[in-house]
């Protein structure tokens, strides 16, 4: 347990001594949200000077808000997590190559401990990432939702939470054995955008392919999206908040365990 | 002082086709340093990631501390340290805060931790540097603070890997002061590895040589060297060529060999310090005189060339390895 808070520790201090990686981890985001969100004015291929007056904007029936920045600045949410959690797969090859990891392995410090101080650190630096996008998001002109309640942010941050967790584990548990960072770059360039785009972060599902609507059944991403969306920008319907928070908890539970079980077993060759 | 601290039987590695140890058996007796030598790719690192339980073995039993290091690995890891090969302390964080971390893996209390922690600063020299971020450490700094962290749990044993890997002569000889230190403050026993022959020399009571991952030598460094045959007296005289010479010469006791070179004769002799003012006599006691001489002690150098037919060279290790040593020479130069 002391080993756990030690490696989550080193980690944190890792991060805040360098917070020019932090800087730079909020600017893409924020680009994204200010150049694609900004540029993809689909509320502009909407005539309303044609619509009757007083009739609904159609958008509204598409996205669930009339206009597309809100509904993308949400899905930034789930892109900065997405993309934080990446990192933690790189910094365990990072330790095996500079002879951390052995030095780690030969103290009576839990392999478990190993795997979920990276876990632990993702998670962290994911939600704070994403709080910083959110003030963010509303600064460039986000539009909560008429009925959002404060409270409401404790569950956009647990859906992350959850999300977090289980994304991060599964990229330790594809690192844990590699001893290249090429190899994981070009895992993550593999995985990065389309896992973001086979979701509802930048697009409803609704309106794609059905085997894409299938595919995006299965990433968390989405789930993790809609969570936020409902929470933020719609009136939350419950029942389909408990089926994302089902969702999420149990990719958490499944990831998490199977990077722990990885550790005990491949850690060490 | 006779008991056993390691004791190593049939212990191998492989990884895939390669056999990087094969066979390896060998006993460290406590409070000895004891030395695997032999060049990159020996297998020396790997031997000692079996010892410290980083790497499973494939076959064969080792055990630390007398604790099986397969199936009773906790307790030996709780029983020794490791200084790796590579500088493993954070550069983010401060000497101090490196140590802390190193001890809270072991589960040393906080504040029993920091006492260890100065006290160990103070005897590696780095109380004045504690309290600054790593990445501002002098390579023999590192290595130091590398030596203060393998030393935080006080171990029993005490594994070092190319201790003084890329450091340049003066802070080598730096390092093996504070190794010798260290041993006698805490009374430990030292595994050390290292491709350097003087390093061997210098701090081993006894050394292995390893060569493809077998041990084809093991013995102090000295009975390593005597077994040769002993040390290399060349002279030279004013007459070389009288008749006789060479078989008078061969008559001194302790004189082995006697070979004709130029201008002279080289003779192989045991203890040369005492041999050699016997053969002036000699030859003075013949009228001769000697214009010349010199002796030699044979070095590790020649023992290794004479176990394994081949001088120390740079062996191709795995990309990994090439990678992490070239990782450790970098960060060496402050």
């Amino acid at each position: 347990m002391s080993g756990l808070l030690a490696l989550t520790g080193r980690e944190i201090k890792k991060w805040y001594k360098n917070p020019f990686v932090l800087f730079i981890s909020l600017i893409q985001p924020i680009i994204w949200m200010g150049l694609f969100g900004k540029a993809m004015n689909l509320g502009a291929l909407v005539p309303t000077n044609l619509l009757p007056p007083g009739a609904p904007n159609p958008l509204l029936a598409f996205l669930g808000v009339s206009d597309y920045f809100s509904y993308m600045a949400v899905g930034m949410l789930s892109f900065v997590v997405l993309f934080a959690t990446m990192f933690s797969g790189m910094s365990i090859v990072w330790d095996r190559r500079l002879g951390f990891l052995n030095k780690v392995l030969s103290t009576p410090a839990s392999r478990g401990s190993i795997v979920l101080s990276k876990v632990f650190i993702a998670v962290i630096r994911a939600l704070v990432q994403a709080g910083i996008v959110l003030v963010a998001a509303v600064l460039l002109g986000l539009q909560v939702s008429a009925n959002f309640n404060p409270l409401f942010l404790l569950g956009v941050f647990a859906a992350l939470f959850l999300m977090s967790i289980g994304l991060s584990a599964l990229f330790v548990a594809i690192a844990i054995r590699s001893t290249k960072w090429e190899t994981q770059m070009a895992i993550m360039n593999l995985l990065n955008l389309p896992l973001l785009f086979a979701s509802n972060a930048l697009f409803p599902t609704s309106f794609m392919p059905e085997w894409l609507q299938d595919v995006a059944k299965l990433n968390p991403v989405t789930y993790g999206t809609d969570a936020a969306r409902q929470f933020i920008l719609l009136d939350p319907n419950w029942t389909s908040l408990a089926n994302d928070f089902i969702f999420l908890g149990i990719f958490a539970a499944v990831f998490a365990t199977v990077g722990i079980v990885l550790s005990w077993r491949y850690l060490s060759k | 002082m006779d008991a056993n601290v390691i004791e190593v039987s049939g212990l191998s590695k492989r990884f895939g086709d390669l056999t990087a140890v094969d066979h390896v058996s060998f006993r460290v007796r406590e409070g000895e340093i004891f030395g695997f030598l032999g060049p990159n790719g020996a297998g020396k690192t790997t031997t000692i990631n079996m010892l410290t339980t980083v790497l499973r073995p494939n076959g064969g039993v080792a055990k630390v501390n007398g604790h099986d290091v397969m199936h009773e690995a906790l307790e030996v890891r709780r029983s020794i340290g490791l200084v790796p090969q590579e500088y493993t302390a954070d550069e983010d964080l401060t000497g101090m805060e490196n140590l802390l971390l190193v001890a809270s893996l072991y589960e040393v209390p906080r504040a029993e931790a920091k006492q260890r922690a100065s006290e160990l600063l103070e005897l590696v020299q780095l109380k004045d540097a504690a309290d600054r971020t790593v990445d501002t450490y002098s390579g023999g700094m590192r290595r130091r603070l590398e030596l203060a962290c393998g030393l935080i749990n006080r171990p029993k044993v005490l594994f070092l890997d190319e201790p003084t890997l890329g450091l340049d002569v003066q802070t080598r000889a730096a390092v093996w002061k504070y190794i010798r230190l260290l041993k006698e403050k805490y009374n430990m026993t030292l595994f050390m590895t290292t491709h350097y022959l003087e390093e061997a020399d210098n701090l081993c009571d006894r050394i292995a040589i390893i060569d493809h991952g077998k041990i084809v030598a093991l013995d102090t460094p000295k009975a390593l060297k005597d077994s040769l045959g002993g040390d290399l007296v060349e002279i030279q005289v004013d007459r070389p060529s009288e008749d006789g010479l060479a078989a008078f010469l061969r008559t001194i006791p302790n004189v082995k060999e006697v070979l004709p070179v130029d201008g002279g004769y080289r003779l192989t002799v045991i203890n040369g310090e005492e041999t050699a003012p016997l053969v002036l006599d000699a030859i003075r006691a013949r009228n001769l005189k000697t214009t010349r001489i010199s002796i030699a002690k044979p070095t590790l150098d020649e023992v290794y060339l004479a176990r394994t037919g081949r001088t120390m060279r740079e062996q191709e290790g795995s990309r990994e390895d090439v990678f992490r040593q070239r990782m450790t020479m970098r960060r060496a130069r402050p």
